[in-house]
């Protein structure tokens, strides 16, 4: 029998067309041929399936028809869960506030850089070298001419006025000076003065730009020995936590600063400094930095400009090795012979600091 | 909810009796009635309007089918019934779009219809194999394929529209279309 016949047969078989005969027939064929059982199964599957298909197919079109005639749209709207005010602005605006959030970042950015704020050290390391204002010059003439009465004429140092200032301290009992190159940089010329108010006429001979420090040398005819020098120089490092303080001329009248060593690095890590809890200000630049028996450890050269009372003071044995290296012919016939015998080391902080007196002075910076 | 809409919803148990009967009123009521619940769905966990009308129509169909069947029990509301074929659909869905973010945001009680959606997709799946196939086969075996075994049509009618001088040849062309359908079928995968 032929593939299309037997279809046929199946066909009419599933469709109830065959007669009586024909229908018992066509079951004893399933029952003695496996095949044609099969098949029968297979067709009768497939042609279920096309039926499906088109009864889905219809039901679709239905629907479709139904649903067309849903505003479906704004149901949605109804439907949907509001958000709140702030959700629903940032939805409906979020480009323009996101454009105008780049715009202010950007101008902020851009003052900062214009400000020198992103570039410039300057900015966190302030050095504290005072620029003398007009009040100031004018209080220093009036003290000037009154020493000048006092004394009766003897000289004091120049009548025109000081623009920069700093402190100084004594390295030896012959006139030496140290304090930070930043200070007397530029300088036409440098005089230092004393506690009793007396000018002094000094000379730079080194200078050390990587430590920023500057020996001076008093050449004043009017100058006497200092009288030994009572503090000593440390060598080593010393200890965190250790009680430090300084001695310098931020105003016209001298200040003592205590204080605490805070850490062995200095700005933003600079091993060549300590950082120290000592409030100080401009014109503290080049002052001492004394620990508690009354060594020079440091020379203070710096603050933090955001954080008050830090301040950064350049290490003692590097300075010390910055002396020891100075020419001998730039000392000419007038040795410098560091003190190396600290005669404040039994004293009380107050009996340490009275003897500092004459040996820390006002460093001013004249020029054009 | 439905309220603020104005919907009537069909009482169960005509739904039911409609389904057998075929009756387009009662499927229109039907459509109606749950489409904003399954829209509030949808929209709310990822979707659009499209989204909730292609998961809601093959919920319909899943409960025609089942009803159609017999084998539908009135053993809880129609309501939560195609909420929750709903339910399950969009799941699965947005797990295919990767879009599921871990949790979804309810607005009935649901029940477990895993089972049967799985089904429905097996068969969804089978179906698809037969639309392609119809399209791929082309005039005149398509229409040939549809009026005879589609639209119930006699072999008479379709000699006649076809102009087959005999019957025989009919049966022939026939034959041989099914037998490509049948190929075109089985060969996809």
């Amino acid at each position: 029998m032929k593939n299309d016949q037997l279809l046929e047969m199946i066909e009419r078989y599933l469709n109830g067309e065959m007669t009586v005969e024909e229908r018992a027939e066509f079951d004893a064929l399933r029952n003695k041929d496996a095949v044609v059982e099969t098949k029968l199964e297979e067709h009768k599957h497939f042609t279920g399936l096309l039926k499906q298909y088109n009864d889905r197919h219809t039901m679709e079109m239905r629907l479709n028809a139904i649903h067309d005639e849903i505003d479906a749209h704004t149901l949605a709207n109804d439907l949907m869960a509001h958000p709140s005010v702030v959700v629903r602005l940032w939805r409906q605006h979020h480009s323009k506030i996101s454009v105008a959030a780049s715009i202010a970042i950007f101008a902020t950015l851009l003052t900062l850089f214009f400000t020198g704020y992103l570039s410039n050290k300057k900015a966190d390391y302030q050095q504290l070298v005072s620029k003398v204002n007009q009040v100031e010059n004018s209080t220093k003439k009036l003290e000037v001419k009154t020493n000048d009465l006092i004394k009766r004429g003897g000289k004091t140092g120049p009548i025109i006025t000081a623009k920069y200032r700093g402190t100084g301290f004594a390295l030896s009992s012959n006139g030496y000076i140290l304090t930070n190159l930043h200070v007397v940089n530029g300088a036409d010329s440098v005089y230092v003065q004393n506690a009793d108010g007396e000018s002094f006429h000094t000379k730079v001979i080194a200078t050390d730009a990587s430590h920023d420090i500057a020996v001076l040398q008093i050449n004043d005819p009017a100058f006497k020995n200092l009288g030994a020098v009572p503090y000593g120089f440390k060598k080593g490092k010393s200890e965190l936590g250790e009680d430090v303080y300084t001695y310098g001329y931020p105003t016209d009248a001298v200040v003592f600063g205590p204080g605490a060593l805070t850490s062995d690095a200095g700005f933003q890590g600079d091993t060549a400094e300590y950082t120290v809890s000592v409030p100080v200000n401009q014109g503290n630049s080049g002052g001492p930095l004394f620990d508690s028996k009354g060594n020079v450890i440091g020379i203070i050269s710096g603050r933090q400009t955001q954080t008050q009372g830090v301040a950064f003071a350049k290490k003692s044995a590097l300075f010390l090795k910055t002396i020891q290296d100075i020419p001998a012919d730039s000392l000419k016939n007038n040795p410098l012979i560091l003190n190396t015998k600290n005669t404040l080391a039994g004293l009380s902080r107050k009996e340490q600091v009275k003897k500092l007196k004459n040996y820390v002075f006002i460093v001013k910076v004249y020029n054009q | 909810m439905n309220n603020h809409l104005n919907v009537e919803i069909p009482a169960d148990s005509e739904v039911i009796l409609g389904i057998l009967n075929n009756s387009d009123v009662v499927l229109k009521k039907l459509y109606l009635a749950y489409f904003p619940m399954i829209l509030q769905l949808v929209i709310n966990n990822n979707g659009n309007e499209d989204d909730a009308k292609d998961v809601y129509q093959e919920a319909i169909i899943v409960l025609y089918n089942k009803v159609k069947r017999g084998d539908f029990e009135l053993s809880s509301k129609l309501k939560t019934y195609i909420y929750s074929i709903c339910r399950r659909l969009w799941l699965k869905r947005l797990k295919q779009m990767n879009r599921y973010g871990g949790d979804i945001k309810d607005f009935e009680d649901y029940l477990p219809v895993e089972d049967e959606v799985e089904m429905q997709q097996e068969r969804d799946l089978q179906l698809n194999k037969m639309g392609e196939a119809l399209k791929l086969l082309g005039e005149p075996c398509k229409t040939i394929m549809e009026d005879f075994y589609m639209h119930n049509k006699s072999m008479q009618d379709i000699c006649e529209r076809f102009g087959y001088t005999n019957a025989d040849n009919a049966k022939t062309q026939k034959y041989k279309c099914l037998q490509r359908l049948k190929k075109l079928f089985f060969q996809q995968q």
